[in-house]
């Protein structure tokens, strides 16, 4: 039996969407067209934005349709940044965090080089909260020129959990617009886009349920985002391409299901984690919990083990059958040290003896029978492996 | 057995994969992430570092149906290997940063590692064979195919590091054989050039890339007499046998070219004279290894193959070990050897031992050259 605790990579398709997703894949027409077949193909897509704009308690206008995170992150982030710099050429700093996802760490770094951004790196702890006090603080006094500020919902290595509402009523009173990459949250962890605060927000169809390849931006009514993207000006024109009324109809089943799971499955899901803590904490008394005590979404288990490499343990449990992660899956082919735990103060050595198990709606008591079977074996073969460096 | 397959990316490491598979082995392919920062596709005569490496090798692996996996060893190699490259060049001797990174990446860290995690050896694509002796004991020997022999660089290699080795493609025909394998076995690297240059070295050029690292240390250029004959940048911009870009204005008094003969990091100085002078007839190493069981240490002369470079040949002379330092001496003078240079014993077709050549003695006249 293989073992997949690797549900903040991807999750799988919830079964019950299948046979819909199926059938959509055979409706003929373009969601744009004028005839009957697209207005069919169209129905598809607006049922879709409606289950959407429920699960997210946001309006129907506000969900737009998009590839996936990568893309709705980006959207948010320079469309949110460049609208504030045309208006004002003094607001030009964004604040974000580099406990963030590559995503929303590298559209800021391309703002910095191409567009005179600024980015302003809010302090974080070793578990990863964000300083609230330096932001209040940072605000009293450079509100003015802010363009934006961009923290992610629950971390997708570490599960930490950002309070976004203390954070969007600090930004509201300077009337400072908030970004959120909502990716690893949604589905998992309640959501209210309406009491958010948030101006944008961005969640990706495969980590609840839906099929990779889409993917919903949720820009409030009243946002003002320069346009980044040009086309044929769908989606609010703000993300422009031919939509698909077999993955809108995916997401917006898969969200409907997730939102309405949600409390069961994070129940159960949070049984299981702490199996997986307890079992982990036995076996290897050293190692970190990485959010400590702070609030996380129970779902992702992540720890740093001193004196052991990550790709070690990685490579040991998945020879036992047993699928987990050492944080990020996204960089393309090549292993390094976690940015997450390196930004929360943690050496490169530390950073790499990182592992990530994570839980999902699918997990059951026999995976994780099978993990606490397999793991004491894979830590002592990696503790004896130690770590690359001298 | 359960094999570790070093995979580069490139179409030996694949075959060499493909045929531990074959052979029954449960193999696992590994490739090194040795740079910080890999480009993302691969230029010129580069070997393996970067992105598009990788995912050629996760490919490889793929139709080999063997899991795969990226190790990062990026940290070790810079220390290990980049930077001995820097201080090798910066002490005055020329340095062989792939026989470095045999010796303390591939058949250490990785090998350690690997037998740790519960592999018994690890399995690469280098030209060489590993055959047992009468008694059993392992020899590494030459490959086949003397083209691309590439036992020179596995000199480092101890008996116990041999044990936890395969190299199987060691008894190839050619090089076209292997591609014409690569390509029948459906794996899409058969016809990936093959590569030359330091790897670890961008754009190929490895003087400009050493002036960025260390920067300019401007001195003079002399003669074995000690005459000045002009002005250098930086002693890591020669080695020893150089020819070109000496800029020195005034010709030799016999109107012959100028040759690097010796370089002197600690006056900063660079010495040049007639090829004659760069002929040696003894070479000396006090760093030395033996490949598989050790000889009788007598301390007699006994008649070798040395060989010096990685694309040469060996050349006939004795060796003996005194005072804990092996001596060389070559029957017929040979030039261009310079200090940090590996020189590595042949019997044979086997591989001996090796030593880095810490000094030399010319040929010529009595004029040591190396160290002070």
């Amino acid at each position: 039996m293989s073992v997949y605790l690797d549900h903040a990579s991807t999750t799988p398709i919830r079964p019950e969407i299948l046979d819909g997703y199926m059938s959509q894949l055979q409706v003929l027409g373009n969601p744009s067209s004028v005839h009957g077949s697209g207005q069919r193909a169209r129905q598809s897509v607006e049922d879709a934005r409606d289950r959407m704009a429920k699960a997210l308690d946001c309006h129907r206008s506000e969900v737009l349709f998009t590839s996936g995170g990568t893309e709705g992150i980006n959207l948010a982030i320079k469309g949110l940044y460049l609208a504030a710099v045309r208006k004002d050429p003094n607001r030009n700093i964004i604040i974000t965090a580099a406990t963030e996802h590559h995503a929303g760490v590298e559209p800021v770094e391309y703002l910095e080089t191409s567009e005179g951004a600024e980015a302003v790196w809010a302090p974080v702890s070793s578990t990863g909260e964000i300083d609230l006090d330096w932001l209040a603080n940072f605000l009293a006094e450079n509100a003015s020129k802010v363009a934006l500020i961009s923290l992610m919902w629950v971390n997708n290595e570490t599960g930490l959990i950002t309070p976004i509402e203390q954070i969007t009523q600090l930004a509201q009173h300077y009337k400072v617009p908030v970004h959120s990459d909502a990716v690893a949250a949604f589905g998992h962890v309640p959501i209210s886009f309406k009491k958010s605060g948030l101006t944008t927000m961005v969640v990706s169809g495969h980590k609840f349920g839906a099929p990779v390849g889409v993917g919903a931006l949720i820009v409030a009514r009243d946002a003002k985002m320069a346009i980044t993207s040009h086309g044929g000006g769908q989606e609010r024109g703000i993300r422009s391409g031919t939509l698909s009324s077999a993955l809108t109809f995916a997401i917006g089943a898969a969200a409907a299901l997730a939102e309405e799971e949600l409390e069961t499955v994070r129940q159960r899901v949070s049984g299981l984690a702490q199996r997986v803590i307890d079992v982990i904490e036995q076996t290897a008394p050293e190692a970190i919990f990485s959010r400590g005590a702070q609030p996380g979404y129970e779902g992702i288990v992540h720890f740093t083990f001193p004196g052991c490499s990550g790709d070690s343990l990685l490579f040991l449990l998945d020879s036992a059958g047993v699928s987990v992660s050492t944080g990020s899956a996204c960089r393309a082919g090549v292993a390094e040290a976690s940015h997450v735990l390196m930004a929360m103060g943690r050496s490169a050595d530390q950073a790499r003896g990182s592992l990530r198990i994570s839980l999902g709606y699918t997990s059951t008591d026999a995976e994780v029978d099978l993990f606490i079977a397999a793991f004491p074996m894979a830590y002592a073969g990696a503790k004896k492996a130690g770590l690359p460096s001298k | 057995m359960k094999v570790l397959a070093a995979m580069s990316g490139g179409v030996d490491s694949a075959v060499a994969a493909a045929r531990a598979v074959e052979a029954g082995h449960e193999v696992v392919g590994v490739h090194l992430a040795l740079s910080r920062n890999p480009g993302t596709l691969r230029t010129g005569s580069r070997g393996c570092c970067t992105i598009e490496d990788s995912m050629d090798a996760q490919r490889a692996a793929n139709i080999l149906g063997i899991p795969y996996y990226v190790w990062d060893f990026s940290e070790r190699f810079k220390e290990e290997v980049v930077d001995d490259f820097i201080a090798e060049y910066q002490a005055g001797r020329t340095p062989n940063p792939c026989m470095r990174c045999n010796e303390r990446i591939k058949f250490a860290a990785l090998l350690e590692k690997a037998l740790a995690l519960g592999f018994d050896a690890v399995c690469t694509g280098h030209y060489a064979s590993l055959v047992n002796d009468v008694n059993g004991n392992l020899e590494l020997h030459r490959s086949n195919e003397l083209a691309k022999d590439q036992s020179y660089v596995l000199g480092v290699l101890t008996a116990e590091q041999l044990a936890h080795s395969m190299f199987p493609l060691g008894a190839t025909a050619s090089k076209s054989d292997i591609r014409r394998e690569a390509e029948e076995r459906g794996l899409s690297v058969a016809n990936k050039p093959d590569s030359y240059d330091i790897c670890f070295i961008p754009e190929g050029d490895t003087q400009d890339w050493l002036s960025e690292k260390v920067g300019k240390a401007p001195g003079q250029i002399v003669d074995r007499e000690g005459t000045v004959l002009g002005d250098h940048s930086g002693t890591h911009e020669f080695t020893v046998g150089q020819r070109k870009g000496l800029s020195i204005g005034r010709p030799a008094a016999d109107g012959k070219p100028r040759y690097v003969l010796e370089i002197r990091p600690k006056t900063n100085t660079v010495v040049v004279g007639p090829q004659a002078a760069l002929a040696i007839s003894e070479m000396f190493g006090s760093r030395y290894t033996w490949c598989g069981v050790a000889p009788d240490q007598s301390g007699e002369w006994t008649d070798i193959h040395v060989q010096v470079r990685a694309h040469s040949e060996g050349v006939e002379a004795q060796y003996r070990v005194n005072n804990g330092q092996m001596e060389i001496k070559v029957s017929e003078p040979i030039i261009g050897v310079a200090p940090g240079q590996t020189a590595v014993l042949y019997l044979g077709s086997r591989v001996l031992g090796q030593t880095t050549i810490d000094r030399t003695v010319s040929s010529v006249a009595a004029i040591p050259v190396g160290v002070e």
